[in-house]
């Protein structure tokens, strides 16, 4: 080869990655101009709303996932989780758990106990995984199939109301007209951010997941920085939980979370997080959660059936994630 | 998901640990003999096993597919798409019903096939997809609501009807056993399904032709969960998509109870059949404690014990193997 002919495969091999890195954003980009030109209403701040306010939960849990898939693992509990923190808060409200002297008390520990709960729980998964080496998938199994049981035995499968208006406002609440919960969604992914790509153990978190034997090797601690994920990611679906609730204003344990673990790991797949682990972007996965979202709010705007935005979804997965693959490749 | 070698040790290891399930299962049997008037009864027996059915046939498909080291989450979708398009041919006759339960079936398997094949994806994420896909070709098929199946064509004696004495689904389900058992145990197709979970790129390097047995666990799997479905259709006269879910980790339970390793390369049709049977008789005895007036469990509370259940055997497998491997710790 000459050598007049090498940069150019080079600048080539420079704009590749560059264009799958940021094709999630140009996709969302394109979605959003599409949008913009055919469907009625689109440009209202109510179907901003609705979106951010269905989109919320998804993204809080998907958080917790980018960075527990950043260590090569997976978590299919966080639906479990999420049911779980659902019964608990209004358990508490009511002083059916914890001694509770005024109302104001309980829907303070109603807050921050249920996301604690199953921050615990998630932590658990993480012990199972480390300490008999089972792996991340049959470990998470556990909790998804007992968890979703713990949840329902609570109130024995019935439907919890509550009164709490104070509680009800992180679900309805719209500071300066916006959903509460979409505020918490930003406040999740610039924590998870943070965590990832400024911190020690966001650094430690990838370096398991790109090579685990290496990171011991190196001195990293790497069953405690498994631990550590599957509690955060624990305790981002128990907040997740406590959202759907408070936007139900009753929690039902048979439907909070119930198909949330693959909501989930869609969203991050789609927003270019390796799912070997290793490689891993939170901001990707918002922009992920946002383009299902749009697609479905696109679909159904302009009279597709639920059901056909289904398959479409499932060709959106198909295609990030080859796409992905052929980035890996190359 | 990376094979994991077995030594000749572990192996043995394993076999012990499989044929604990069968142990348990007698046991449980046994005890309930005892303990329940009506537990052999042939009312009790033939609903267990035609109820069990169905979870036997997605159970089986998965445990080819977890043999080769591959996963497949689309089963339950699959299931419900296979009861719709039974119960829309099912007024054409039997035989047109179950070939159309079975066809959407291999269909869905066989876009699998391609997804992992071809494609190269990573079966978790494929067949996460196609779960969508199909749940959402089933809505669509049914026009979101359960399809009435055709008594008149005799279609619903698939699911209800008796021959010598024995349920058919339960029939049906044996037969799948036994060619399964025949298929992995005593020819060169489940050699090569044990050699690809065990290391792929070995069993390539060898000559063995590995591609055209992952193409066929998939499109087995998705042809027995379009069985499971007419099933379905046929024990409920109805097809129901938004019926299976959570099936696909019912079966990977199963699987694992029956002591095949999710990592591959490892695997029993037999004890598959005996962690599904275990699974079930957790609910069946449950149900039979809560006649006996001793506890009162509410039916929940089999998803809390199926869970626990699971641990105990991935723990105590784990245990078994990490004899001979160093534990991780801090």
């Amino acid at each position: 080869m000459s050598e007049r002919a090498l940069p150019a495969p080079r600048g080539l091999d420079n704009v590749w990655p560059r264009l799958r890195r940021s094709g999630a954003l140009l996709a969302f980009a394109a979605l959003l101009l599409l949008n913009a030109a055919i469907t009625p209403h689109f440009l209202s701040a109510q179907t901003l709303n609705v979106n951010l306010t269905q989109v919320a939960p998804v993204v809080i849990v998907a958080v917790g996932m980018t960075l527990v898939i950043a260590t090569g693992g997976i978590d299919l509990s966080v639906g479990s989780l999420m049911a779980i923190a659902g019964q608990l808060a209004p358990l508490i409200f009511a002083g059916a758990l914890v001694p509770v002297p005024t109302a104001a008390v309980g829907i303070a520990l109603g807050l921050v106990l249920p996301v604690i709960a199953v921050g615990m729980l998630g932590w658990l998964n993480g012990f199972v995984i480390t300490r008999y080496r089972i792996q991340p998938i049959v470990a998470t199994l556990v909790l998804y199939i007992a968890g979703r049981g713990i949840a329902q035995v609570m109130t024995n499968g019935n439907l919890q109301t509550f009164d709490a208006p104070a509680f009800a406002y992180i679900g309805t609440g719209r500071p300066f007209g916006v959903p509460f919960q979409a505020l918490l969604m930003l406040a999740t992914v610039a924590g998870g951010a943070f965590l990832l790509h400024r911190t020690l153990l966001g650094r430690r978190i990838l370096a398991v997941g790109g090579n685990e034997r290496a990171a011991r090797l190196s001195g990293i601690p790497v069953a405690r920085v498994k631990r550590t994920v599957y509690a955060l990611s624990g305790a981002a679906a128990g907040v997740a939980g406590l959202v759907t609730i408070a936007i139900n204003g009753s929690s039902d344990a048979n439907l909070v979370g119930m198909g949330m673990e693959l909501d989930a790991i869609a969203a991050v797949a789609v927003g270019g997080t390796l799912l070997a682990g290793g490689r891993a972007t939170v901001l990707g996965t918002l922009v992920g959660a946002a383009i299902i979202q749009l697609v479905r709010t696109t679909l159904i705007a302009n009279g597709v059936p639920d059901a056909a935005a289904l398959v479409v979804k499932a060709g959106l997965i198909v295609v990030a994630v080859w796409v992905q693959r052929q980035g890996a490749r190359s | 998901m990376k094979g994991v070698e077995l030594s000749g040790r572990e192996r043995t290891l394993m076999t012990a640990s499989r044929y604990g399930v069968v142990v348990a299962l007698v046991a449980l049997l046994l005890i309930g003999a005892l303990r329940y008037d009506r537990f052999l009864s042939s009312f009790n027996v033939l609903s267990f096993l035609g109820y069990n059915s169905m979870f036997g046939l997605v159970s089986l498909g998965m445990a080819f597919v977890i043999v080769t080291g591959g996963i497949d989450l689309s089963v339950g979708a699959v299931a419900a798409l296979g009861s719709v398009a039974a119960a829309l041919a099912s007024p054409y006759g039997i035989g047109a019903g179950v070939a159309a339960g079975v066809a959407a079936g291999l269909a869905i398997g066989l876009v699998n096939g391609f997804a992992v094949v071809v494609l190269g994806l990573a079966p978790f994420i494929a067949t996460l997809a196609t779960m969508l896909g199909a749940r959402g070709l089933a809505l669509l098929l049914a026009g979101d609501q359960s399809v009435s199946a055709s008594y008149d064509s005799g279609f619903t004696l698939v699911g209800q009807g008796d021959l010598f004495g024995f349920p058919v689904p339960a029939i049906l389900a044996l037969v799948a056993f036994a060619v399964g058992w025949v298929l992995l145990e005593r020819t060169g197709f489940g050699r090569t399904a044990l050699a690809v979970g065990g290391n792929e790129e070995a069993t390539r390097l060898m000559g063995l032709r590995t591609d055209p047995v992952k193409w066929a666990v998939y499109a087995g799997s998705g042809a027995l969960a379009g069985l499971a479905g007419v099933v379905l259709a046929a024990q409920f006269g109805a097809g129901q998509p938004i019926e299976g879910q959570g099936w696909e980790l019912f079966a990977i339970s199963a699987v694992v109870v029956g002591g095949t390793p999710l990592t591959g390369g490892n695997g029993s049709v037999v004890t598959t059949l005996a962690g599904v049977a275990l699974l079930g008789l957790i609910f069946n005895m449950l149900n039979f404690e809560n006649g006996l007036g001793v506890i009162s469990l509410s039916a929940y509370w089999q998803s809390v014990i199926r869970g626990l259940f699971l641990l105990v055997v991935v723990v105590g497998q784990a245990k078994l193997l990490s004899r001979s491997r160093p534990v991780e710790t801090d």
